[in-house]
């Protein structure tokens, strides 16, 4: 079997295992306050089962599906942003050409692979056009912060999180399919090892203030989790294991923080969840926090030092 | 049956563009007739508010539209009266009849309407003061329910002098009913129910949900 399917059986495996395992924890959870817990934990699972479908058969049909879908989702990450963050109506047209025109513009240079101007789109042209429209509304008042909201909106939801897909761009000699699977699946197991690992550890707070679930042991056991994971999964990549070790916690630290930065943006404006579309979950936007984060420093690594 | 599946490709598109998700935070979804009531910001209030609702209400919840917009050619015609089910009114009183009386014939039949009693789009900042046909319609049909009914984040989608919509997810919240309150001025009523729409909005308190 190939490496790609041996990621597969895994995945499967691990996702029987909890659904199994949550089936029982429900039928011994006795307090109100631990169905709950569990309640959510099976809501989870269910959820994953239905993103590893969606991402996997993605992956396996193509770059152009799994472009695609992360455009799909930074799409819907988008609106979750806009949703919660406030707008005035002399933000409308860089809003609309945010969703309509820079969005699939950008990922449009990712299906063309022309990777220099998809490096400066967003960051030099989207945010110089943009703040020049709004000001033809003539509102200037809080211009100053409605411009960094609309151009850091469009800089995690879209630019960072389209760095995952952009990984099939790369030329390092092996299947880039695979780094885009070793990334998402290194981050993913990272946030979930966290949230086991601080359910069942969890005792000192890490920030009360920004994100309330975190405890320092669930970070530790979860990172050193995902680590070992990582290395395991070094066959799908032109990592050795030293390398993959190094990446792979490149890949959580930075995941943990993109989680931490953009759960202090939901507390700045109000929310405990970015939306609702994952059962369990939330948002769409709290489920990829982690990868936004991490493709794009994943991205640079391998670029600097995997490609010829 | 072709109205049919066309008001339910109108609800899978407002579903996908504006997300349109009922909130019920006071009442529950129940078939008895009601008068929904909701504050005005796009020209998707409608179909974001029977969005919201559960399929089986939808069908018996008839959305109150002007003539003189609604009824202006067949194809917008065709959309707010057999697809939507709308009751189409005369704003002005210009029909020469009553502008309520279909209204009260909807409502006589069993049916719930959805009003927006501030006649007119506004900013989405506040809610305007609101227009006495809501008064007269509760005083007619005390055993319907009026349901306070808070759309957030419509204005946000096409405000108003603009046709680009930008896709921010919108909620519809759905009130406590309004109690009767013996011995009310009509200009005391409509002032609670006005209160009672702009209260559901969450900026109010400071905390989203």
């Amino acid at each position: 079997m190939s490496a790609f399917g041996w990621v597969i059986a895994g995945a499967l495996a691990i996702l029987t295992v909890a659904t199994i395992v949550g089936a029982e924890l429900e039928r011994r959870a006795k307090t109100p306050e631990g169905r709950a817990t569990i309640a959510n934990l099976n809501a989870r699972t269910r959820s994953w089962w239905v993103m590893a479908l969606i991402f996997g058969g993605a992956l396996a049909l193509g770059p152009t599906t799994t472009i695609l879908l992360f455009a799909g989702l930074s799409f819907m990450a988008l609106r979750e942003f806009w949703t919660l963050a406030p707008s005035r109506p002399g933000d409308h047209r860089a809003l609309f050409l945010s969703f309509f025109v820079a969005l699939p513009i950008h990922y449009g240079l990712l299906l063309d692979g022309w990777y220099g101007l998809f490096a400066v789109f967003i960051p030099v042209y989207a945010f110089l056009i943009l703040p020049a429209i709004s000001t033809l509304a003539g509102d200037v008042k809080d211009f100053l912060s409605r411009t960094a909201r609309v151009q850091w909106g469009l800089m995690l939801t879209v630019y960072m999180l389209s760095h995952a897909p952009a990984l099939l761009m790369l030329d390092t000699g092996s299947d880039t399919a695979m780094l885009v699977l070793y990334l998402v699946v290194v981050a993913q197991i990272s946030d979930v090892a966290q949230y086991v690992f601080g359910k069942l550890f969890g005792r000192t707070r890490f920030s009360p203030n920004v994100s309330p679930s975190k405890t320092v042991e669930g970070l530790v056991g979860g990172w050193a989790f995902a680590v070992l994971v990582g290395v395991a999964l070094a066959p799908l990549t032109p990592f050795s294991l030293l390398q993959a070790a190094g990446m792979s916690l490149a890949i959580v630290v930075a995941g943990f923080f993109g989680g931490f930065v953009l759960s202090a943006v939901k507390r700045d404006l109000g929310a405990k969840d970015w939306g609702y579309v994952i059962q369990g979950h939330g948002g769409v936007l709290d489920r990829v926090d982690s990868i936004i984060f991490a493709a794009p420093i994943f991205f640079h690594l391998t670029r600097y030092w995997f490609t010829p | 049956m072709i109205a049919g599946a066309v008001r339910q490709i109108l609800v899978i598109l407002v579903r996908v563009l504006v997300g349109a998700r009922g909130e019920w935070v006071g009442s529950a979804p129940e078939p008895r007739t009601r008068i929904y009531f909701a504050n005005h910001t796009s020209h998707f209030d409608t179909l974001a508010v029977l969005s919201a609702l559960p399929r089986g209400l939808r069908r018996r919840t008839r959305p109150v539209a002007a003539r003189d917009y609604w009824g202006g050619s067949a194809l917008k015609r065709f959309v707010a009266e057999d697809a939507l089910r709308a009751v189409l009114i005369d704003r002005d009183g210009s029909g020469g009849g009553d502008p309520l009386e279909p209204v009260e014939a909807a409502l006589a039949r069993g049916d719930s309407v959805l009003i927006f009693p501030e006649g007119t789009r506004g900013a989405g900042e506040t809610v305007a003061p609101f227009r006495s046909g809501l008064h007269r319609l509760a005083e007619r049909f005390p055993d319907a329910e009026l349901i306070p009914v808070h759309l957030e984040n419509l204005a946000r989608v096409m405000p108003k002098g603009s046709f680009l919509i930008v896709p921010v997810t919108c909620t519809a919240r759905f009130g406590a009913p309004l109690r009767q309150t013996p011995g009310e001025t009509r200009a005391e009523f409509l002032e609670r129910a006005r209160s009672a729409v702009a209260e559901l909005d969450p900026r109010r308190e400071g905390t989203a949900t």
